[in-house]
């Protein structure tokens, strides 16, 4: 697959946003002060009535939303993944989990992408955090299409829904005829000998393993797992059965994040052993995207040595 | 009948009925040998008018659309959400009897879920006033003239979330909130003045910007006039009514003691409390 140069999935967020909100006067989005980097500009401008900027208290926000979701709103509450997820964290869990309440988390910055910013910006525990509250649904998609899509499908699903957004321009991977279902992950490839499991930022870097160990020789199947809240446990059943091992792949903390959520099944099933490259139980700094990744092993070369000592 | 006779009449009614939600308080926190009796008991007056005169609700129909909005944001003080609801239908009495057990929608904080009549789920302090305006703001919006009412404690106004909600109700103009402070001056570890001084809050709320009164929050008068003279006021801004009361109000042995914020009366003292509250008919 040729990767073509993409954007960021905030910018996919923004226009989604906009769609949906002019579909439906119920859709609000809640910012917290940052909506210009969050992209809701284009909607406030469009839908100032269906929006509302609580300032730089996102915790408040989190309770306007919730208060919003009780009169039958679908409020989008906009802010950055580290914000969206520890700021308000226990905001979500009283005011929106426990009830089951209708409202969205939308976060940019998710990952590393945020690199120069440092790692006071760097939300890289988020999806961890909140796949441990009950009733919510976590979700990172890969580019901009998917990003359009699984905003949608997260709006027309009843239930808090937390999603993770690049603040930089990550590559195109999907035709934006793709259809995404949440809790389903998306097959790119197939293959017999590893299944590489990614999402978010980090899926295009598998694009390109992929094609280099098949260079190699191995077969290789490729999963985008989008939602790493339901996980599609029918996917990694799946992939124990018809390959010799998994390789995850996040920009995340290795701890709770996508390779814990696949592991957790794989304990379960056995019969598999599992790899986890992802952000190695410590901070980032401001420096390029790929230098953090790189200091986490989450490469290319990573990714290929990974693949090797597990299969062979 | 002259206006001031039937005023009268109102002021017994509700007087009456705050008799019966302590009688109620008390007797759920009994059976269930947990609960938080003080703060439950420093807002019986304050619920009593609410839950009794002044709440445009409808028992039969608890998701009615266009009904007012009432949010404990002090949620730990449901005895006296679920002694109102009790006594207004919503459920039959004798669920009191379950507070706090397995499977009764009368959890120990109040969830909206399973229980009739509770419009959000509280109990972490801090966070019910954001969701009443969340609450108020889809009422403008959609034109609807509900208003929204939350009970927020002294104490809790320690939490920075509050200062941010009120923030907002002033920022959106939202006339259509009513914010009482049950301002007990207890909290529990000690008086709000040894925890975290929290100053004059009438004060506090007046300068963030809302219409602010100050009331003897155990006057059944005071409680009716203070709502009487803020109804379909068009003010831009929204209300917050500082009620000064008692914690423990209404049985002597609880009355301004700290210990009594979250503890069960037993056999005898439940019996004494009973006394003191009929006797006072």
């Amino acid at each position: 697959m040729e990767l073509k140069k993409g954007l960021p999935t905030r910018d996919a967020y923004g226009e989604a946003i906009v769609e949906l909100g002019l579909a439906n006067p119920n859709i609000y989005v809640v910012d917290c002060d940052i909506g210009k980097s969050c992209k809701t500009v284009e909607f406030i401008k469009q839908l100032p009535d269906q929006h509302i900027n609580v300032g730089i208290a996102e915790q408040n926000g989190c309770g306007v939303a919730a208060g919003l979701a009780t009169c039958g709103k679908i409020p989008f509450v906009t802010t950055y993944a580290v914000f969206g997820s520890m700021r308000m964290l226990e905001q979500i869990r009283q005011e929106v989990c426990y009830p089951n309440l209708n409202v969205k988390i939308a976060c940019s910055h998710g990952g590393f992408t945020p690199a120069n910013d440092g790692a006071s910006h760097q939300g890289i525990e988020d999806l961890g955090l909140l796949r441990t509250i009950p009733n919510m649904t976590v979700i990172a998609p890969a580019d901009f299409a998917s990003t359009k899509k699984l905003v949608k499908a997260a709006a027309e699903y009843y239930g808090p829904v937390y999603l993770r957004f690049t603040r930089d321009a990550v590559p195109f991977i999907y035709e934006a005829d793709e259809t995404f279902e949440i809790g389903k992950a998306k097959m790119l490839y197939d293959g017999k000998d590893i299944t590489l499991i990614s999402n978010g930022d980090v899926l295009s870097l598998c694009v390109r393993a992929r094609e280099e160990l098949e260079k190699l020789g191995y077969s290789v199947r490729l999963l985008d797992m989008h939602t790493i809240k339901p996980i599609d446990r029918e996917a990694i059943e799946s992939a124990i059965a018809d390959t010799r091992g998994i390789v995850t792949v996040e920009d995340h903390t290795i701890l709770n994040g996508l390779g814990s959520a696949v592991s957790d099944i794989v304990a379960e099933v056995g019969g598999c052993r599992v790899r986890r490259i992802g952000i190695q139980d410590q901070f980032g700094e401001s420096a390029p995207y790929e230098r953090l990744l790189a200091k986490n092993g989450i490469t290319l070369e990573g990714i290929v040595k990974a693949v090797k000592e597990l299969v062979g | 009948m002259s206006d001031s006779s039937n005023e009268n009449r109102k002021i017994s009614f509700l007087t009456e009925k705050a008799r019966e939600l302590r009688t109620t308080i008390l007797t759920m926190i009994h059976t269930a040998q947990s609960g938080h009796p003080g703060g439950s008991l420093s807002a019986a007056d304050i619920m009593a008018v609410l839950y009794f005169d002044e709440l445009k609700i409808d028992p039969a129909n608890p998701g009615w659309e266009d009904r007012d909005r009432f949010v404990l944001s002090k949620g730990h003080v449901c005895p006296v959400l679920y002694s109102c609801l009790a006594l207004r239908g919503y459920f039959p009495y004798e669920t009191i009897h379950t507070l706090r057990k397995e499977g009764s929608i009368l959890q120990g904080h109040p969830d909206m879920k399973r229980c009739p009549g509770v419009d959000i789920s509280t109990g972490s302090l801090g966070q019910g006033l954001s969701t009443a305006v969340g609450m108020a703001i889809a009422g403008k919006r959609d034109g609807r003239d509900y208003r929204v009412f939350c009970l927020v404690g002294d104490g809790e106004s320690q939490e920075g979330q509050i200062w941010e909600a009120v923030q907002t109700a002033v920022k959106y103009q939202l006339d259509n909130l009513v914010i009482f402070v049950d301002n007990n001056r207890l909290q529990n570890d000690n008086t709000c003045d040894i925890v975290m001084p929290t100053g004059d809050l009438a004060k506090k709320f007046e300068a963030f910007g809302c219409e602010t009164s100050r009331i003897n929050g155990h006057s059944i008068t005071e409680i009716v006039k203070a709502l009487d003279s803020i109804r379909g006021k068009k003010v831009q801004k929204p209300f917050c009514i500082v009620a000064n009361t008692v914690k423990g109000q209404g049985v002597s042995f609880m009355e301004n003691v700290v210990a009594w914020h979250g503890m069960a009366p037993n056999d005898a003292q439940f019996a004494q409390a009973l006394a003191e509250i009929e006797g006072g008919r």
